[in-house]
């Protein structure tokens, strides 16, 4: 989230798409409610189904799965062509101004942006960048041609209008199933708060994996940003674009480097080309691009603090300058290893094994049937969980037979982990608050705490190349373990070594000191000479020497504006709302006097607030630095240069990869042109002519949380049965009532459960044909008190979804693929 | 639930005086449910379950997402889903928390022909005692809503106590607690009442529902929970909320003109054609 939680209560109109928070997250559901009460805000929700969150809804809008682009890109078109925007903040702090090079082309003609080379599915990227000068020449150049009255044709702001003119209302009736009338009615209300040039009312943005899980999931997500910041509603109290986290520390998995192509922090990790520290450095450290008469912070041009850092904080006294800092004990990453990629690795035999901590892979799938079929070739898989699940019993996933069973001589080992009540530790939330919770209870038998079952891995595994060498045990024996207790080391000492602390005793550029071993007050005392140690650098500031700031739980909020400053503590630097100076116009003044959240003091020359700036303290508002000030720009992007994202500066609609209709646009660029997807025997894809009429999507009811409940009595007793959801008119059509049995298939594997008849789906007329949509829970698998009692068919809902994958962020299609629906 | 901390009004099957009656130290208490602000969580179920703390039960599935068709003896709490399209075409899916009203007028307790087995408490409860039920049902036809629930094998019969011993000792009830969205609201009736009207007002004025209204029916004399509904004039679009609830006009004679005849009827252990009636008719009997 840009923002938070609490801070949807400010907000005076609210866009619920990709996401169901009511059903999902109904604990923060309080805040949208909270914001309908207190400020009679708006709400508008968006989905293929009418859910629990649709029913408080002042407006719902049915979508076809998989058209979310057609829909925004159309709410942009409709905002631009209505005036519905804020003038001043897009032409001072988005790239709108820039000017695009020449040879950029949009792809209104094909379907593809300029450099496209269609035999290898690849982009040459040179063109989709600014024209200037300065700079590398491959990059972003220094000085920025640009154009603040926006009039220049090639300017960001004229190209973008152009892009998507082409979204008019009657292509996203067509594209998305939603009626003109009611698509109008909803870009008119959703851009009411820019009625008339008021720039005081702000909109909010709420989402969830309903957009990632696209084939161009992370376009859909620019999409909206790029909404939001048209309308001037980013860095606001009430506004921003947020992303609801579907764990309750998934966020702190992102920061901590749950992702195969970051580090620590959002740090990119090397590849084999960055042949030592200082080549990696160049190739990650940003310089500023900008306007000659603008100032851009550029805060990543600090990536070589944040890195040498770190590496002290991996290695201690084993980085040094003279071995670079240890860089070369770094994994040099050459390929893509990312959820489906393993599981088709180790489908194809390169993956011999799987340590499998606190998720089930079998059941997250996509593609499941593939991901047990890979387990059977496996060497080994160890499984740490607190129950019996699918992914360690896959050898008696349903419709294995005894003899095939013996056949598998994968060795599988399970752990028995601790639950989330059984550890201390923090949780990251979706606001970006770290909050420490204490233990409840101690774990169950011979269950054992997550992190010693790890620690007492790594060091037999260390034990092993102390003895006997290997390869390159070097990384391995030279890790820093100055745990006090080795075999099991306290959450709260690993939470204080990655907060970091100072080396040597050192001094800020203020000249305030700290002496060594002292706890770093902030990611502002990193240094890259080595006498600073940060485990990640986003979260430093958070347990310092005035203690730890992730167990406060000061309840007090001067502002009213729910920021709670002494509650937990957010990263960056307790900052509650992100690229909070755009609350401010272009002199440093609030747009909205009743929602201050940082302003210009002129008087002290600095910026000042409720909220922690987020911001250069002492840069004046005439000195025109841009707020966003983690981009080289300074500015929001609207365009997004060179290799930002994968298929185009400006997000395009193209089709699910498994699509019932044509793409409107340019029918003969069909999907992402850079899609990714696999090509083993096991993956599969139905088309409409070969009968997978039916579009289907899947997503998660409030009684269960993901394949843990269907252990727990209550929740079962609540949602007993798997079920598929569909429409009245869908069930007349096949003769299926409520309650009968229905067999669902994709091209991958089928999926029997009883049917859920119900209006809360209706049939869309897309392209002028009729389409249905159904929907189904994913919570059910051949492992749980019903499941073991056989009540039910045992199958797993991800046998039917497709391993193909969003390019940037490689996240499934689980929304909007084909299937057929028949009576069981 | 038996409680000791709350002041008594009114004791069913008791003759002489109410101990404490006219004594008032407690106001009357109301819950209120907005209904436009539920999001069908269940956490108000899960909440009383364990209150309660009673165990699995096994449910089926039923074509919707309603836990079970209806309340049960074991499970005072549920939220009734209803999808509704109105002749404009506009579609809701109507959410409402089912279970115990807390009459100001309580059938239940007047058909009671038992002493003790239902009290009222001054601040508006109504409480089952279950060690002083008889098994028969009496209460069961007493009730417009359908709440009072027969356990087969104890021969009692139970319903939401509005968390009695709870609200005895000063705390909210636990539904309260845990509903996430504050559609639910706990506090003096005269509170709740002025809460609902102003959402209600609010309703009204900004947004589609120019219907709204507050539940709280007078045929019963009120109640101690109380509904925010989306449109007032279609209470039973959810789930059947009856719209003009009544005491049951032979209850309502058999707590007045013969009562007399009920309570020799027991004394002689004879089951009378008219308390049979009472009983069992005209309703289907529910079941556990
Ligand atoms: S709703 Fe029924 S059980 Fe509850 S107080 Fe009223 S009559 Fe008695
Ligand atoms: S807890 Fe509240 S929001 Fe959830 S179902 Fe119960 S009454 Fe509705």
């Amino acid at each position: 989230m840009t923002n938070g939680w609490i801070d949807i209560k400010n907000t005076d109109m609210m866009l619920i798409m990709g996401g169901n928070p009511a059903e999902n997250h109904p604990c923060g559901f309080k805040w949208p409610i909270e914001a309908k009460r207190q400020r009679n805000a708006k709400m508008i929700v968006v989905d293929p189904r009418f859910t629990r969150t649709a029913a408080t809804a002042d407006m719902f809008v049915q979508i076809r799965a998989g058209s979310d682009i057609a829909f925004l890109g159309g709410m942009i078109n409709y905002a631009l062509a209505n005036g519905r925007i804020n003038k001043e903040y897009v032409a001072n702090f988005t790239n709108a101004p820039f000017v695009v090079k020449d040879d950029f082309k949009l792809p209104e003609e094909d379907g593809v942006f300029s450099g496209f080379d269609a035999a290898t599915q690849v982009y040459d990227k040179s063109t989709w960048n600014y024209q200037g000068s300065g700079g590398t020449g491959k990059g972003l150049p220094e000085k920025v041609t640009s154009d603040p009255s926006l009039e220049n044709p090639r300017c960001v702001y004229q190209l973008l209008k152009k892009h998507y003119s082409r979204y008019t209302p009657e292509m996203v009736e067509k594209i998305t199933g939603i009626p003109k009338e009611k698509f109008l009615a909803a870009a008119d209300l959703f851009t009411s708060i820019r009625k008339d040039g008021d720039t005081k009312k702000v909109a909010t943005v709420i989402y969830a994996v309903g957009w990632t899980q696209h084939t161009f999931g992370s376009q859909i997500i620019r999409t909206a940003a790029m909404l939001q910041l048209l309308m001037g509603n980013v860095g606001r109290a009430g506004g921003g674009v947020n992303a609801l986290r579907g764990h309750s520390n998934i966020q702190g998995a992102t920061d901590i480097a749950g992702i195969f192509d970051n580090l620590p922090g959002y740090l990119k990790v090397p590849t084999p080309a960055d042949t030592d520290f200082k080549a990696w450095m160049t190739r990650i450290t940003p310089t500023s691009s900008k306007p000659g008469d603008w100032e851009s912070w550029n805060y990543w041009s600090n990536t070589p603090k944040f890195a040498v850092s770190l590496l002290k904080a991996m290695y201690g006294d084993a980085a040094k300058k003279e071995n670079d800092w240890a860089f070369h004990y770094l994994p040099k990453v050459d390929r893509n290893y990312s959820w489906t990629y393993l599981w088709d690795g180790m489908y194809n035999g390169h993956v011999k094994g799987l340590l499998a901590f606190g998720m089930n892979g079998v059941m997250v799938g996509p593609n499941s049937g593939k991901n047990i079929d890979a387990l059977k070739k496996a060497d080994w898989l160890v499984v740490c969980d607190i129950y019996p699940d699918e992914t360690s019993e896959f050898w008696k996933s349903p419709g294995i037979k005894p003899e095939e069973m013996k056949n598998i001589k994968t060795e599988v080992y399970r752990l028995p982990g601790a639950g989330f009540a059984e550890k201390d530790g923090t949780f990251v939330n979706s606001a970006r608050w770290l909050q420490w919770k204490w233990v409840a209870v101690p774990p169950p038998g011979n269950a054992k705490l997550d992190h010693e079952i790890l620690a007492r891995i790594f060091l037999k595994v260390r034990e092993l190349y102390q003895k006997e060498g290997g390869k390159f045990p070097d990384p391995i024996v030279n890790l820093s373990w100055g745990y006090t207790n080795p075999q099991s080391p306290s959450l709260a000492e690993v939470a204080r070594e990655l907060n970091g602390k100072a080396l040597a005793d050192i001094k800020d550029a203020t000249g305030a000191e700290l002496k060594s071993g002292q706890q770093l007050p902030g990611f502002a005392w990193l240094k890259d000479d080595g006498s600073t140690s940060c485990g990640i650098w986003i979260w430093c500031g958070s347990w310092t020497e005035a203690g730890a700031l992730i167990q406060r739980r000061g309840t007090d909020d001067p502002s009213g504006l729910g920021a709670y400053p002494n509650w937990g503590w957010s990263w960056p630097m307790n900052r509650r709302v992100l690229y909070n100076r755009a609350s401010c116009d272009v002199s440093g003044k609030p747009w909205d006097g009743s929602r201050k959240q940082v302003w210009w003091n002129e008087a002290q020359k600095k910026w000042v607030g409720v909220d922690v700036p987020d911001f250069k303290a002492d840069s004046a508002p005439k000195d025109h630095m841009g707020p966003f000030i983690m981009n080289p720009e300074g500015v929001g992007r609207l365009f997004a240069p060179l290799a930002a994202m994968a298929e185009g500066p400006f997000p395009e609609h193209y089709e699910p990869f498994e699509s019932p209709t044509v793409n409107l646009l340019h029918p003969k660029q069909q999907n992402n042109p850079v899609v990714k997807k696999f090509t083993s025997a096991a993956d599969k894809w139905g088309t409409k002519e070969s009968g997978f009429n039916v579009i289907c999507t899947t997503y998660r009811l409030t009684e269960h949380y993901h394949y843990w409940t269907k252990n727990n009595p209550v929740n079962v007793q609540l949602v007993p049965e798997p079920f598929v959801e569909l429409p009245v008119e869908l069930a007349s059509d096949l003769g299926i009532k409520g309650g009968d049995k229905v067999k669902v298939s994709s091209a991958r594997g089928i999926y029997i459960a009883k049917a859920m008849v119900t209006h809360r789906i209706k049939p869309m007329q897309i392209n002028g044909e009729k389409v249905y949509q159904i929907g189904m829970p994913i919570h059910f698998g051949y492992r749980g008190i019903q499941e073991d009692e056989g009540r039910t068919e045992r199958m797993l809902v991800n046998e039917l979804t497709p391993a193909v994958v969003d390019p940037n962020a490689y996240t499934p299609e689980f929304k909007g693929f084909l299937v057929k629906v028949e009576k069981a | 639930m038996s409680n000791g901390t709350l002041e008594i009004k009114a004791i069913s099957g008791h003759t002489g005086t109410v101990p404490g009656r006219d004594t008032s130290r407690d106001y009357a208490v109301a819950k209120l449910i907005d209904v436009t602000t539920c999001i069908g969580c269940k956490a108000c179920e899960v909440a009383c379950l364990e209150w309660n703390g009673y165990p699995f039960r096994e449910t089926t599935f039923d074509n919707t997402y309603q836990t079970m068709p209806d309340t049960a003896w074991n499970y005072y709490n549920l939220i009734r889903f209803d999808e509704h399209t109105a002749e404009d075409g506009t579609f809701s899916w109507l959410m409402r928390k089912d279970g115990c009203m807390h009459c100001a007028d309580p059938g239940c307790l007047r058909a009671c022909p038992s002493d003790g087995a239902i009290v009222q408490y001054a601040n508006g409860i109504v409480d089952f005692q279950q060690e002083n039920c008889i098994g028969c049902q009496y209460c069961v036809t007493g009730c417009p809503f359908n709440i009072p629930k027969f356990n087969a094998e104890t021969k009692k019969v139970h319903k939401c106590t509005l968390c009695s011993d709870r609200v005895g000792v000063g705390l909210e009830p636990a539904c309260i607690k845990a509903c996430p969205t504050g559609c639910l609201h706990f506090g003096s009736k005269d509170d709740m009442k002025d809460l609902a009207e102003k959402r209600v007002a609010q309703l009204k004025e900004h947004t589609s529902h120019k219907n709204a209204g507050v539940y709280d029916p007078a045929g019963v004399g009120g109640t101690h929970v109380m509904y925010v509904l989306h449109d007032i004039e279609h209470p039973e679009r959810y789930g059947g909320l009856p719209k003009d609830p009544q005491v049951p006009l032979l209850v309502r004679m058999w707590k007045g003109p013969v009562k007399w005849l009920g309570n020799l009827a027991m004394v002689a252990g004879i089951v009378g054609v008219a308390a049979h009636y009472v009983r069992f008719g005209p309703k289907e009997k529910h079941e556990d």
